[in-house]
């Protein structure tokens, strides 16, 4: 019974970094009605930028490596130039697009994709980085000792820091006047624009608000697993937690995140004996399959109903 | 008279231009690399250190025999159909086409294995790719040279028995394979259970789901069953994503061995300290202290020609690879030069029997400042693989450190495998088998 917690905790823990990564997808798709695909390519660049800049800024402003002021002032820039990938992403990708089938912006995110991956790559190099955030990622004793449970500081750290960003994005969208204007976007563009909300404002707030979402996710699975160009394959992670959560919905995120991480945790370990082991990486696909047959828009997704 | 004009002035002209008009031999090499995507960490290095080879015996010796090298790359993204593209678009580049392949993926080596015999060119698998077309009977196109998946599993057993004290040590001891679930990594599978039933130990297979940059579930596994030694056979992502998961679960680093794909820079340096103490196999050792790689620096980077953007990463393990795969390369041109005329560039066939000839012995290795660089190579027409060594190298927390001397493989066990595959490969497709007493 112990060993089944101790699997069941491990994969809550990792259900909330999908949650987070699934984060930056809902508040793209909740103001534009877009599905980003390049949210992978997003927290690559981010994380990438970050890294880039702690390398750098030692030798630019004669800093010490591996300091604080060196660490945040990276954190500094590499936010800023999210923000700005953001507002010229609405500016040269969306703003032209306007009123298109959602499957055209759909398809230019695709190609943002290769572009961000590209510009990340060909600015700070394709070589595998470290990131040091200063938590070691080791047991906490004090648990192992009382309960034979092994819980990660690292992961622990990591949840707390995504349930925080989570919970603060979902109460600004459900209750601040920016929040509202986002929802009225996502329902109709015309429709908002008609009313007064400026689209383009409001766009450019999101793109930058899911950049930094990018940028924490990025750093979290950078120092859990190295900044490199498999950062893109976290938007895998991301896509049956948004399935099972809804699109439109911030708590969704969270709820399917745990769901997804608990249950492919417990499947790998429980049936993946039985079918030659390795089945996390379609499991929570089958899971998200199987939901969406009995409920179409995920667990907190809007219905829709369309008049015929 | 207008006749007459025209024959003075072309001799003049001949007279003039001389033998510059003359195009001198060159001897072409695509080479199917991958920059970009997933693996272009290991791609980078890998291609710098082949093209900063090559590029050193031109700078250095003037080519090969007089004969200087050019090479064109053609991005594959490790993707097989490019690498299927990039094949055929290379085959028809340079002098007399592409003379050798070397696709550095498993994925399209399977992919063009049946176009090099038609197309006449030989492929060259350094440490991956096809393990039975060791059998140069019936693979008589392709090479997996150095070592192969099946040696290198083979060859972490014998070091493992070494550090227990004896292969009869290993009686009763029980051995973790966490391996990338797919091809690559269930090659393994086969000689493992062999030498498991031969040496009387427990394996346990884990499989990890690409890209592995979730192990949770895997090292908790680990963890219940407590195996005495981990075998990490990964790809990418997944090599350090284990080695923290191994530190977070409390293995030791220490009795994990992975193999030649999971033990560079690459995949040590993202995990910081969680990597200290782990140890890798390689048939290439990381280190600049080489002659080889001091030439390279003299008379590339010193002329600034090197291709490295980072040079730092020369000397590292990837790095180091690729100059094995460049000194392979020209070695095998040099030997087909002695066959077919020296000065002159060799066809893919003329490159065939070069590769088929090869003996780099340690005297050999020694002249060209690559003593310990790599394990002494010698292929025939019947083995195409060559000696099937591998060295242990450990992590110490900022560099590679070499552990072991060649440690050897279970050859008869192996070579065993390797033979009857190939020969059931061959009554598939209908192959005779070489006769190799006949060949020259």
């Amino acid at each position: 019974m112990q060993f089944f917690f101790e699997v069941l905790i491990g994969g809550l823990l990792s259900g909330v970094l999908y949650s987070l990564v699934a984060l930056g997808f809902v508040l793209i798709y909740k103001a534009s009605g877009v599905f980003n695909f390049a949210q992978g390519a997003m927290v690559f660049f981010a994380a990438l930028t970050f890294v880039g800049f702690q390398e750098v800024l030692p030798g630019w402003l004669g800093l010490e490596p591996g300091s604080a002021v060196v660490f945040w002032l990276a954190f500094v820039l590499a936010l800023a130039s999210m923000v700005v990938l953001g507002l010229l992403t609405e500016r040269v990708v969306l703003r032209p697009l306007v009123n298109q089938p959602h499957i055209t912006l759909f398809m230019a995110t695709i190609g943002l994709t290769f572009l961000v991956e590209g510009i990340a790559q060909g600015i700070w190099g394709a070589n595998v980085r470290g990131l040091d955030l200063g938590i070691v990622d080791e047991p906490i004793e004090w648990l192992m000792d009382r309960s034979g449970i092994l819980v990660s500081k690292f992961d622990l750290f990591a949840a707390a820091a995504a349930g925080v960003l989570v919970t603060s994005l979902a109460l600004f969208f459900q209750y601040t006047r920016i929040g509202r204007a986002l929802r009225a976007v996502a329902d109709d563009h015309q429709a908002a624009l008609s009313i007064g909300i400026p689209l383009q404002h409001i766009w450019g707030i999101v793109w930058g608000v899911a950049g930094f979402v990018a940028l924490v996710a990025g750093m979290i699975w950078g120092a859990r697993n190295g900044v490199q160009f498999a950062l893109t394959f976290t938007a895998l992670k991301a896509l049956p937690v948004l399935i099972l959560g809804g699109f439109t919905s911030v708590p969704g995120a969270i709820v399917g995140g745990l769901i997804i991480g608990a249950s492919e945790k417990l499947a790998e370990v429980y049936i993946g004996p039985m079918v030659g082991g390795g089945i996390e990486s379609w499991f929570p696909y089958m899971l998200a399959l199987a939901f969406l047959l009995v409920r179409p828009e995920g667990l907190f997704g809007e219905r829709h109903i369309d008049r015929v | 008279m207008k006749f007459q004009r025209t024959l003075v002035l072309a001799g003049l002209l001949a007279t003039v231009t001389g033998p510059a008009a003359v195009l001198a031999d060159e001897q072409f090499v695509g080479l199917p690399s991958y920059r970009v995507g997933a693996y272009a960490s290991g791609g980078s290095g890998l291609f710098g250190g082949w093209i900063d080879y090559m590029q050193m015996i031109n700078e250095r010796d003037g080519g090969v025999g007089g004969v200087k090298i050019t090479w064109e790359e053609c991005e594959t993204e490790y993707n097989n159909a490019r690498g299927v593209e990039c094949y055929e678009r290379l085959k028809t580049k340079g002098q007399s086409g592409n003379t050798v392949f070397m696709p550095v993926s498993t994925g399209i080596t399977y992919s063009v294995l049946e176009k090099v015999p038609q197309d006449k060119i030989p492929m060259v698998t350094i440490g991956y790719g096809r393990t039975d077309a060791a059998d140069g009977r019936v693979f008589p196109w392709v090479f997996p040279m150095i070592t192969t998946y099946w040696s290198q599993a083979s060859g972490i057993i014998n070091y493992i028995g070494t550090k227990e004290g004896g292969m009869d040590k290993l009686k009763g001891k029980k051995i973790a394979l966490l391996y990338h679930d797919s091809a690559y990594g269930k090659e393994s599978h086969a000689i493992l259970d062999k030498l498991a039933a031969k040496h009387g130990f427990e394996v346990t297979k884990i499989a990890v789901a690409h890209p592995g940059n979730e192990q949770q579930s895997q090292w908790l596994q680990i963890r219940q069953q407590r195996p005495d030694y981990v075998i990490l056979w990964g790809w990418g992502v997944m090599n350090p994503t284990a080695l923290k998961s191994a530190a977070k679960t409390g293995f030791p680093r220490e009795k994990m061995v992975g193999v030649w794909w999971s033990g560079a820079e690459e995949d040590t340096v993202p995990a910081g300290d969680a990597a200290k103490g782990f140890t890798a196999a390689g048939f290439n050792v990381a280190g600049s202290n080489y002659p080889v790689i001091q030439d390279i620096q003299k008379f590339v980077y010193g002329k600034n020609k090197g291709n490295m953007e980072d040079k730092s990463r020369v000397g590292s393990v990837y790095y180091n690879r690729g100059v094995v795969h460049g000194m392979i390369t020209v070695e095998a041109i040099r030997k087909a030069q002695e066959k077919y005329g020296k000065g002159k560039a060799m066809n893919g066939e003329q490159m065939r029997w070069g590769f088929e000839n090869l003996n780099l012995d340690d005297k050999r290795l020694a002249a060209m400042g690559a003593t310990g660089f790599m394990p002494p190579l010698k292929i025939t027409c019947a083995d195409h693989e060559g000696p099937g060594k591998v060295k242990f190298q450990q992590w110490d927390g900022t560099k590679w450190k070499v552990l072991t001397d060649w440690v050897d493989s279970d050859r008869a066990l192996v070579r065993g495998m390797i033979e009857e595959s190939a020969a059931a490969y061959a009554k598939e497709k209908g192959i005779t088998p070489r006769d190799c007493s006949k060949e020259g």
